[in-house]
């Protein structure tokens, strides 16, 4: 991948709608947008500030659409089942994260609910309203900016990768106690979390506040 | 001025990005404050997560309860390194590593440090991207008190510590988002040519 640098110039002439300021170092630049497939990179603390993919847009909303089907799927159906000197049970992953029944640790049940269900899936509703319009080229649906600030303020709580390395985990540890089945949902799920890392990937922040902008100008 | 949230520049005095609403603020002046905040409040909620059982496993003929470290090293003991090797660098480097690195950055942020900026950087984003990791042990402990619930034959239940490491995750998490990285160029900035930005 071809790697361009942002223009170094000093930005005292430039408007201050082009400039660029890194998030990380605050150095300005002035903003040029890099062809598909290149980033632009701070020269001073290397942070990507612009990375813009072809046809992103609607790449991108293929994909949420399906991880959005894939986490209803894989909420109902079985996840895990195991099988011990006759006695069996299966799990969901809805049991997985209401697992922690007492009172004091109801808490922890709704803070695991959250982050591999509700906080992903809210993501995809929010990139989804966010998105459809722009790449359809009309004006953006109302609060269309704060939708898109909290799609990526809850990104960090989002945790379905770490739930599903979790899982691998788990599966060493009762390997010898017991025979371990994956249900499908088991399946729903990798594909899932592989689909949402390849998401992000192609999601360019910079590029979509940039056409917010733009179109409600 | 800029907005840390999307990158856009705006005259000095605003206080609010008018492309994303996200709150505008040269300098962020509580940074550190709130860094060590969360950061105490994480150290605090670690103590009881290494004392206290993380797994309860109730079986035909015994009942055992396990610590975060105990249950790696019954692990070992069984002859699986490599996930005895997950469990203690998910939920015991990385967390002890996170709390030094949080430290150093906002004190190198106050005193200097002879680390360059870059690397420090470097050590930001490296903490950022792992914190969540260390959530595993929780989702760990999430799925096997759920799927081991074979009667009489074997049970497994969450301890009191699956709470307070979860806690304590979390509030490692809020403490490195709540440092400003700008601060560890300021220094730099301030030093060779005299000039804030």
């Amino acid at each position: 991948m071809p790697t361009v640098a942002t223009d170094t110039n000093l930005p005292d002439a430039a408007p201050i709608e082009d400039l660029i300021a890194c998030p990380h170092c605050d150095a300005l630049y002035v903003a040029k947008m890099p062809e598909n497939g290149a980033r632009a990179i701070c020269s001073h603390c290397h942070t990507v500030l612009i990375a813009p993919k072809r046809q992103a847009g609607k790449k991108i909303i293929a994909l949420t659409l399906a991880v959005m089907i894939l986490v209803f799927a894989a909420l109902f159906f079985p996840f895990l089942d195991i099988n011990a000197s006759g006695f069996g049970n299966s799990t969901s992953i809805l049991d997985a994260a209401s697992s922690f029944r007492s009172v004091d640790m109801l808490f922890l049940s709704f803070l695991v609910a959250a982050a591999i269900i509700f906080v992903p899936l809210l993501r995809t509703f929010l990139i989804l309203y966010v998105l459809v319009p722009i790449v359809r080229d009309r004006p953006p649906l109302p609060h269309a900016r704060r939708a898109f600030r909290w799609s990526q303020d809850l990104k960090p709580w989002a945790m379905a990768e770490i739930f599903a390395i979790g899982c691998a985990v788990a599966l060493v540890k009762v390997v010898d106690l017991a025979q371990i089945g994956f249900g499908p949902a088991f399946w729903m799920f990798s594909a899932l979390v592989i689909l949402v890392l390849i998401n992000d990937n192609f999601l360019c922040t910079w590029s979509v506040w940039k056409s917010l902008e733009l179109e409600e100008d | 001025m800029a907005c840390r949230r999307c990158a856009r520049v705006w005259p000095m005095g605003r206080d609010r990005c008018g492309r994303c609403g996200g709150k505008l603020s040269s300098r962020d002046t509580k940074s550190l404050q709130k860094v060590w905040a969360w950061w105490i409040a994480g150290i605090v909620a670690y103590i009881p997560a290494n004392i206290y059982p993380m797994l309860v496993t109730n079986t035909l003929v015994s009942s055992s309860e396990s610590t975060i470290i105990g249950g790696a090293v019954e692990i070992a003991k069984y002859g699986s390194y490599g996930v005895a090797a997950i469990i203690l660098i998910a939920s015991v480097l990385i967390p002890v590593g996170k709390f030094l690195a949080i430290a150093f950055l906002a004190l190198s942020s106050v005193r200097g440090s002879s680390v360059s900026p870059g690397r420090r950087t470097h050590l930001y984003e490296i903490v950022e991207f792992i914190g969540r990791w260390s959530m595993i042990d929780v989702f760990v402990v999430a799925i096997l008190s759920s799927l081991v619930q074979l009667s009489v034959v074997a049970s497994i239940r969450p301890g009191p510590a699956a709470l307070t490491f979860a806690l304590s995750v979390i509030f490692t998490m809020l403490s490195a988002q709540a440092f400003d990285p700008r601060l560890i160029w300021d220094a730099e900035r301030r030093a060779p040519n005299g000039k804030t930005p």
